[in-house]
């Protein structure tokens, strides 16, 4: 199973720059790019040991383009979650709406997402899913070193090294960049035109709050679920710095300037 | 009930982690507004006594230590159970987790077994009028700002290393140490086998007080060694842009931006780097920065302190001429 965040493009994306409230309607969604690498290393490991490759979202209607996207690019079935009491959700909320999606398809061995998203940046969702389905995990996985059908061997960054992890089946891993199955360098393929037509007509199966319920509260969905508010956002990056600008050897000058300054040399 | 703030202690074997000390800081400035006291959590298979000394010299009140066995100190789910034991003893307000690789995978895993909220990689938290605790933090990749309060309890933030100051131990102090021990682990902590470490880090950039970045202003592969040098000379970190990642010319322990390594040095060189919003995430923090480019419309040229409109094949041999002799001269 793949977990995939439609995400606008962030290079293309308007913000407001007073009230730092995203224009979400400037940009198509698009599969959120860390996720790109978990759907072709979930591709990659159907290749090696067959089964058959689910993709799962959370998100507006319009997210049905990235799974679409998905399905040309090989994914064998996508479900997208999408419902008015889904809207408003945190990272606790959604991913409880989307462990409660994952006991609704029933039997996986493996999830894979992308270690974050490019527009939350948290990196919560994969940790927290598997914490709700009580599965292994390991997060930030550069490397999948070995994979069978019981277990999985992966290399993690902990921070201060990268540690070598085996993790039982079923199991959760969310996937950074760049990334390696055993010593190849993993990047996602580019669709053929004839898969892009065949997904234009392939079913995305849609499913609404009603769809999980007996598997989770609808309490927990979307808003009500949510334990965070965002009190106040702004726009960061307009800001700037008012840079000093100087041609060639007077650059040299001033950059020597500036360490000795500083005590750097 | 839900009062002072409990600080997790990252240790998975080498000892605690500095940016653990900066949130101990925090929590003394922020005790007066909230009250209670300051806890720490902390997992350790020996010299757990040693650690809590450590923790309370910083300034912590009182110090839960749990001891396991020597195989699960580097294993996530273990700490989890511990920090999910040490917060339902302690029931702290507030629990601060330092945001590196390893407490942002952690933290989101107390919370969902709390079921309450977690701000991701702040930048700063503080308590507003009304008393209550408030985080802040970046989103989309840095271009808003977001501050955000948390419903439920206990509120959990990660926080980015090096944005709090680090106190001065103080080897005085008094505390309690609490010797906790975990009877049973969940079920999925014997899903996870530590092997031990795979490779170890080429290089740590948060930590450098100097960075020359190069970008896609560098032609070839072989021309790093220019850079190297210049870099050596300097005494500073070499690193760069995600496209000489991609290029497969540098390791993404080197790499500066938002899919890479999020940096603070005191100088930042950025040498032919454009300055794509990812790469403007990991970087402008720093205190200051000096681009050099050939274009002074690129972007970065906004977000620098002094910028050098040259050739970066020409500036940094002179510049590392320039260096060495006043090296000589002393």
């Amino acid at each position: 199973m793949v977990l995939i965040k439609p995400t606008p493009d962030i290079n293309r994306v308007k913000f407001d720059v007073e009230s730092g409230v995203v224009d979400r309607a400037s940009a198509e969604l698009e599969i959120n790019q860390f996720d790109l690498y978990a759907v072709e290393t979930a591709l990659i490991i159907k290749e090696t040991l067959g089964g058959l490759v689910t993709a799962v979202s959370m998100a507006p209607p319009q997210g049905e383009r990235a799974l679409r996207e998905a399905i040309a690019r090989g994914v064998d079935r996508a479900i997208l979650l999408t419902d008015r009491r889904f809207a408003g959700a945190d990272t606790l909320a959604t991913s409880y709406t989307l462990a409660a999606a994952v006991r609704k398809l029933g039997r996986y061995d493996l999830i894979l997402c992308g270690e974050k998203s490019v527009d939350g940046d948290t990196a919560h969702v994969g940790p927290e899913v598997a914490e709700y389905l009580g599965v292994p995990h390991a997060a930030f996985v550069t490397r999948v070193v070995d994979v069978s059908n019981e277990r999985i061997v992966v290399e993690s960054d902990y921070g201060d090294a990268y540690y070598l992890l085996e993790l039982r089946l079923p199991a959760l891993i969310s996937l950074s960049r760049p990334l390696f199955f055993s010593d190849r360098a993993v990047e996602p393929r580019t669709p053929k035109l004839s898969d892009v037509l065949r997904a234009r007509k392939t079913k995305v199966e849609v499913w609404n709050a009603d769809h999980l319920i007996g598997l989770a509260d609808p309490e927990g969905f979307g808003l009500a679920g949510s334990a965070t508010r965002v009190v106040r956002a702004f726009s960061a990056l307009e800001r700037g710095r008012n840079p000093v600008m100087v041609v060639g050897d007077e650059g040299v000058d001033r950059i020597i300037e500036a360490l000795k300054s500083r005590g750097l040399i | 009930m839900w009062s002072g703030v409990l600080i997790y202690a990252e240790n998975y074997g080498k000892g605690i982690k500095p940016s653990t000390f900066e949130l101990l800081g925090k929590a003394s400035e922020l005790r007066s507004r909230l009250g209670g006291l300051i806890h720490s959590v902390v997992l350790a298979s020996e010299g757990a006594e040693r650690l809590a000394e450590e923790l309370i010299s910083y300034g912590s009140e009182k110090v839960l230590t749990y001891r396991v066995p020597e195989e699960l100190l580097p294993n996530q789910l273990a700490h989890r159970d511990a920090v999910v034991d040490a917060i339902e003893t302690v029931k702290p307000k507030l629990v601060l987790i330092s945001a590196t690789q390893w407490g942002r995978a952690l933290g989101p895993r107390v919370a969902a077994r709390l079921k309450t909220g977690i701000t991701a990689d702040c930048l700063d938290v503080y308590v507003d009028e009304g008393g209550d605790i408030v985080q802040v933090r970046p989103a989309f990749t840095g271009n808003i700002i977001a501050h955000i309060k948390t419903l439920r309890n206990p509120i959990i933030a990660t926080v980015r290393p090096k944005v709090f100051s680090m106190p001065k131990p103080n080897r005085g102090r008094e505390g309690e140490i609490l010797r906790r021990e975990l009877s049973t682990f969940g079920s999925d902590v014997s899903g996870v086998k530590v092997l031990g470490i795979a490779r170890e880090k080429s290089a740590r950039l948060s930590e450098a007080e100097v960075i020359v970045s190069v970008g896609k202003g560098l032609r070839g592969r072989e021309d790093l060694k220019l850079f190297e040098e210049l870099a050596r000379v300097l005494g500073a970190q070499i690193a760069c842009s995600r496209p000489l990642v991609d290029a497969g010319w540098m390791e993404r322990d080197r790499q500066v931006g938002f899919s890479g390594n999020v940096v603070r040095p005191r100088v930042y060189i950025a040498c032919g780097i454009s300055g794509a919003p990812q790469h403007l995430t990991g970087m402008k923090d720093s205190e200051y920065i000096i681009a050099i480019n050939k274009d002074p419309s690129a972007p970065i040229s906004r977000h620098s302190d002094l910028f050098v409109i040259g050739d970066i094949y020409e500036i940094a041999p002179k510049l590392m001429k320039r260096i060495n002799e006043l090296r000589d001269k002393l």
